[in-house]
């Protein structure tokens, strides 16, 4: 055990390390030279060299690297160039929305997802069975743009249940900015019970036809009983993989829909980044999205340890 | 030996394609879609029309069976055009990770050395969330269509790759690579012709679904308004467009959005079906 997990934070530490390097190597390929793309195009060629050697770009590029991943590991993301700000601070100022909108679809994919997959599984081959395969496929094919435009023009806009976009405004209270994350936390939700549903179906295929299922039933124990009390409990196993597995999913659909509905996150911080060639917000992002995915992905291989007895390593 | 097979294994490769419905649905449906797409504007069947301040925003009737767009030109002959750059996009897509992920498969597979730092940078590359990877590469690049292709093509070759080196380490132990390798057959000759031949059928699969995301995440990446030059429509950028008019015209945005989710969810269906007739072992599980 301890074993296992001292190779999987080795594992782990290797993987960020590639993650630093990958990011960097990204942005140094960026065409054009970052001291005058800062600057603008009315800078002298003097201003130019000032700020090339008050960043660090006169320096060998190994130099440079070593300087940059060192002041990664310690928190240090560098500066945005737009905000004139630690990316780490805008990156902080960005986190609710996206964490709290992440948490809520991830919650609305569970509560329509597990249910129905444990029921097409039960009664497999039906109908039902068909169409929830069916339904899931549909809402992994529809873009998630399309699902929140929707909602947006026709829940919000016309029916007038929600807010249609934004976080509320300056000074808005927690629960106001919650509301504003109620249809961003469905159109995501929705997209992202997919792989839940199709995931969970599956592993109760396999959990239905174990023995002790069989044994349970023998033994004249109800139908509810056998589903609720053992092949559910079993099941929680392969839910928490693809928790996991979805967080990559979450991240991608968070700035689709944050962009949809104009929340002030992080997605809709990098799509800015993005426009407005603020190279290290991409940087910053793609390392703390990446560090995340190894950690989260981590969290799940150890939750197994402490949810099924059985697993050892 | 490969022929006999082959051809043993054919006619019953077609039947479990086409035993299910829906497959055979999905099949037709995206046959369709090329058709229309690729077809009809090449035969001079559909007439985009100049713009008309007019007809701008026209709903769909029987002038415009779709509709007419802010400058007034028919909604479904530019879904048409739109959808070559768009499917061409996931097309190139599954090719060229396709290609590349077989090249570091089977490289990480063969060679044991090679093995553990291919692996890990794979795993790298994979705590990438796709949407986020590929608009930072549009970002560093330049969002034209090959770039766009190449930056989903660097997000999905990791996939495949890790697939190929999966297969390739199972197979490269079974005995008739041995009896190959004490023949004294080289070892690319015994990557491409032993263990590559062998597990085309996993990868199409995975190529299949890979052209479905493809699809999807470029109309995310256009709909970002990062994607290819706005000025060769894709279904992404003409939702985009179509978000001014959301209140007045919603038509512009619904049908380039169900085209999307048409061609993916087609996809998806025939990639399933792709699975099951390849490896009946797995049909069950799904």
């Amino acid at each position: 055990m301890s074993r296992y997990l001292l190779r999987r934070l080795i594992g782990m530490v290797v993987v960020i390390f590639l993650v630093l390097t990958i990011a960097f190597v990204l942005v140094r390929l960026a065409p054009g030279d970052p001291a005058s793309l800062l600057l603008g195009p009315d800078a002298t060629p003097e201003e130019v060299v000032a700020l090339r050697t008050r960043l660090g770009l006169d320096q060998p590029i190994l130099m440079q690297y070593f300087s940059f991943v060192g002041n990664a590991l310690q928190g240090d993301l560098g500066r945005s160039l737009f905000f004139n700000q630690p990316v780490t601070q805008v990156l902080a100022s960005r986190v609710e929305p996206t964490a709290f909108l992440a948490l809520f679809s991830l919650m609305v994919a569970l509560v329509i997802a597990t249910p129905i997959g444990i029921w097409a599984a039960y009664r497999r081959g039906s109908l039902l069975d068909q169409g929830s395969i069916t339904s899931a496929m549909l809402a992994a094919s529809v873009p998630s743009f399309l699902t929140g435009l929707i909602f947006q023009r026709y829940l919000a806009t016309d029916l007038g249940w929600f807010p249609a976009s934004g976080y509320g405004g300056a000074g808005a209270s927690f629960g106001d900015r919650m509301w504003h994350l109620v249809l961003p936390s469905i159109t995501l939700g929705i997209t992202n019970s997919a792989l839940i549903l199709r995931f969970t179906r599956a592993s109760m295929l396999d959990i239905l036809g174990e023995d002790y299922v069989r044994t349970a039933r023998a033994k004249g124990m109800t139908e509810r009983r056998v589903v609720l009390r053992h092949a559910l409990k079993n099941a929680g196993i392969p839910i928490i993989t693809v928790i996991g597995l979805t967080f990559a999913l979450l991240v991608s659909g968070a700035v689709v829909t944050e962009r949809v509905f104009n929340l002030p996150g992080m997605g809709n911080l990098v799509v800015n980044a993005v426009l407005r060639r603020d190279y290290p917000v991409i940087q910053g992002t793609l390392i703390v999205v990446a560090g995340l995915y190894v950690l989260v992905n981590l969290l799940t291989d150890l939750l197994y340890l402490v949810v099924d007895k059985r697993v050892k390593y | 030996m490969a022929a006999a097979s082959s051809a043993i294994a054919a006619p019953s490769f077609r039947k479990l394609l086409f035993q299910r419905p829906a497959v055979v649905v999905a099949l037709v449906v995206f046959v369709l879609i090329v058709a229309a797409c690729f077809l009809l504007p090449a035969l001079g069947l559909t007439e985009i029309g100049g713009m008309s301040v007019r007809k701008r925003l026209t709903p769909p009737g029987e002038e415009y069976w779709l509709g007419a767009d802010a400058f007034g030109r028919d909604l479904l002959g530019r879904l048409m055009v739109a959808g070559q750059t768009s499917l061409g996009i996931g097309l190139g897509v599954a090719i060229i990770s396709s290609a590349v992920g077989i090249v570091i498969g089977l490289v990480a597979g063969f060679f044991r050395r090679l093995d553990t730092p291919l692996s890990r940078v794979i795993d790298a590359m994979m705590a990438f969330p796709d949407i986020l990877l590929a608009l930072s590469l549009v970002a560093i690049f330049g969002g034209t269509m090959l770039n766009v292709i190449l930056a989903l093509s660097v997000v999905y070759a990791p996939r495949i790759a890790r697939i190929v080196r999966a297969s390739t380490l199972v197979i490269r132990e079974l005995p008739y690579v041995e009896a190959a390798r004490a023949l004294g057959t080289r070892t690319p000759t015994i990557m491409v012709t032993h263990v590559l031949r062998n597990i085309m059928s996993p990868i199409l699969v995975q190529a299949t679904f890979i052209f479905a995301y493809a699809m999807l995440a470029e109309a995310g990446l256009s709909f970002l308004g990062v994607g290819v030059d706005p000025r060769t429509p894709t279904w992404g950028i003409m939702v985009n467009e179509g978000r001014q008019y959301i209140d007045t015209a919603f038509f512009l945005i619904l049908f380039p959005g169900l085209a999307i989710a048409l061609s993916v969810l087609s996809l998806q269906i025939v990639g399933d079906g792709l699975r099951d007739a390849l490896d009946p072992r797995l049909a069950k599980e799904t």
